[in-house]
């Protein structure tokens, strides 16, 4: 005890020097400590793709683990022309499409919802909950039931009518989630007051409602595009006889052993950077154009 | 013919948003064309409610609003011709200056060139013709307010309604905002209604003061008359300035009455017009704070004085031009005199010190 005792006043004087608080010049010892942990977790979340991203710029001689065997761009030459690879460029085309259709129906749907959802109703709650059902149902299952109830009807599964639908009891509930969210910080006063100058409906939600929210709406397609994209449990048994890309590359990694299944990959990400780089730059122009006529 | 008249009657105006309690119950006013009207009450007691039922943002559950002769009672505010100042002013976040001041234009589909001439001539009028270009959160809370008057005023309404303007600003801010909201009333020539809750806002502006409780009109008048001669209790407190003592009544002698009080005499009261009292009726009466006089036990009374009330200094509050000094005159109520700052210095006062507290006898004022 005593022996204890006697040695406080040692720990305790380093302490000091030590504290969590910023002295003059020198970073926390604790900044260091968060850093490594955040350079771990960094090197966890992209690591693995990078290892995809490396691998796909092998030349010929390119197997499908490291070493990396020479550089050339063969492998993205071999992955459009080549048709033992799959139908990449169809499933390419196919997959765009429907996200680009998921988004737009997201989008709409998403916000006619959040203008539904500005005023309490009878039963606004049930609706509520049966949409946040639709997202915790596993996605496999779902798309499972979908093709069934298409067979049962007796209806061909397709990407653009059973896949889109299984897409959308995804997209939807996220854009919802979203549409609530950004809806939040809309002030209801706004319309009142173009109802007050005199704005029809329309001219409202034209006027005054869409370019406040178009900031969300972005993000609302964003999320849409992105999820129907990459989607693809619900697609599994609900694309029918022809694939979507996820959907492809996985038919791939079954029967393909070279680095154009790496190439693929580098594409799909280069398209999904494009998007979110698009989206995230129109959201940026919107701010920049109202700020801009500041300066004017 | 255009129909230019802005002046407002309200006739048993109900409103009832659960169908059980009345909100607004059972308002009748009389509003003058060109009129400076001021509903104040304390939060929920139904004048922002009056104010959208004006304004066509609700509909009143019984009962006519009519403005210049014409019921418009289910028109849109545009058909009513009246134009409403939001609490937060509701700018429009997205767009300019000049764009939030020409919206009104915009949507009645007047061409760009007409609708931004007429919006910089209201901006010139408002003084932001260097702020037009700007966006809403990049204006301080006085030119948001300015812009919120502007883009409520260009479509030349003959009523404009005016939701706790103020309540944004602070206090200095607020002051001088006030001013520039009277001087556009003048200037623009119509109505304005103003809802508040500050007392000295609505005195300081209106023409018409409206003191409301529960969904009812207590006392409507000029802001000299309300404040002066409140008609009840309620008012006389809300209002502020007077002290309001209640007692029963001892003895009725021609023109006044005395009133039982812990004074040796009871209080003298002159009986007014409106007051018929009889032998042992409660009543109250309101005495201004600034009517009531200290004087040191065993010194004369001022002339004109025949109630004193013995009491005991409770605090003191330097106010600059006045000296607030609080008094136990009577057992539960508040009393306050507002003792001119001059006469309190020449014989200062100490907490604990006991003085007689008097009022010439013709200021005191029965309440209903």
């Amino acid at each position: 005890m005593s022996a204890v005792l006697a040695d406080m006043p040692e720990i305790a004087a380093p302490a000091t020097t030590k504290a969590i608080a910023p002295s003059k010049g020198g970073r926390p010892w604790t900044f260091y400590v968060l850093a490594t942990l955040f350079a771990c977790y960094v090197i966890a979340l992209y690591g693995p793709m990078f290892c995809i991203y490396i691998l796909s710029f092998q030349d010929i001689r390119g197997g499908l683990v490291f070493p990396m065997k020479g550089r050339s761009l063969h492998w993205f030459v071999d992955l459009f022309t080549q048709v033992r690879t799959g139908d990449v460029k169809g499933s390419f085309d196919r997959s765009i499409k429907l996200a680009v259709i998921v988004t737009v129906i997201t989008v709409v749907v998403s916000f006619l919802a959040g203008l539904g959802f500005r005023k309490r109703f009878r039963g606004d709650t049930f609706v509520f909950y049966m949409m946040i059902g639709s997202l915790v149902a596993p996605g496999l299952v779902l798309g499972l039931g979908t093709g069934l109830l298409f067979q049962a009807l007796g209806l061909n599964a397709s990407w653009y009518t059973s896949a889109l639908g299984a897409q959308l009891s995804w997209t939807l509930p996220f854009g919802v989630l979203v549409m609530f969210a950004v809806m939040s910080r809309f002030n209801h006063a706004w319309e009142e007051a173009a109802y007050d100058l005199g704005a029809s409906r329309w001219q409202s939600i034209r006027l005054v409602m869409i370019p406040v929210l178009a900031p969300g709406l972005v993000a609302v397609a964003l999320f849409g595009f992105t999820l129907s994209y990459d989607e693809f449990a619900r697609s599994l048994q609900t694309a029918g006889s022809l694939n979507t890309l996820p959907l492809e590359i996985w038919s791939m990694t079954l029967n393909v052993t070279s680095p154009s299944l790496y190439a693929l990959g580098t594409v799909t990400t280069i398209v999904s950077f494009i998007v979110i780089g698009a989206s995230l730059g129109s959201i940026v122009l919107i701010q920049k154009k109202r700020g801009s006529r500041v300066r004017a | 013919m255009k129909n230019d008249r802005g002046d407002i009657e309200l006739a048993g105006v109900c409103k009832s948003f659960d169908g059980v309690t009345n909100v607004v119950d059972g308002v009748n006013l009389k509003i003058a064309d060109g009129a400076y009207c001021c509903f104040i009450g304390p939060s929920g007691c139904g004048k922002t409610t009056i104010l959208r039922m004006i304004a066509g943002h609700e509909d009143p559950t019984a009962g006519e609003i009519v403005i210049g002769g014409q019921n418009v009672v289910g028109l849109a505010p545009v058909q009513r011709r009246t134009a409403m100042m939001f609490q937060s002013y509701a700018l429009f976040p997205h767009l300019t200056v000049r764009e939030n001041i020409a919206f009104a234009l915009r949507v009645r589909g007047q061409s760009k060139s007409d609708r931004l001439r007429a919006a910089d001539a209201m901006i010139e009028k408002v003084r932001l013709t260097q702020f037009a270009d700007r966006l809403p959160a990049q204006l301080s809370g006085g030119q948001q307010q300015r812009v919120a008057l502007a883009r409520a005023a260009i479509t030349e309404p003959r009523v404009l309604l005016l939701d706790e303007p103020l309540s944004a600003l602070d206090e200095q801010l607020r002051v001088q905002m006030r001013q520039e909201l009277r001087r556009m009333q003048q200037e623009l020539g119509i109505t304005f209604i103003h809802v508040t809750h500050t007392q000295l806002e609505a005195i300081a502006l209106a023409d018409l003061v409206v003191v409301m409780e529960q969904g009812k009109i207590k006392q409507a008048g000029a802001a000299r008359d309300v404040y002066a001669h409140p008609h009840d209790r309620y008012v006389a407190e809300f209002m502020g300035g007077q002290n309001v003592l209640s007692g029963r009544v001892e003895k009725v002698n021609g023109a006044s009455f005395t009133l039982a009080q812990a004074a040796p005499s009871g209080i003298e009261v002159p009986l007014q017009a409106r007051s018929t009292v009889s032998v042992g009726d409660k009543v109250d009466i309101a005495v201004r704070r600034d009517d009531v006089a200290l004087v040191r036990p065993g010194r004369d009374l001022p002339p004109g004085c025949t109630t004193s009330l013995p009491s005991r200094v409770l605090a003191i509050e330097y106010q600059g031009y006045f000296v607030k000094v609080m008094l136990d005159t009577v057992p539960d109520d508040e009393f306050v005199a507002y003792v001119p700052e001059k006469t309190f210095f020449a014989d200062p006062f100490t907490v604990g010190d006991v003085v007689m507290a008097t009022w010439a006898t013709g200021s005191a004022l029965p309440l209903a």
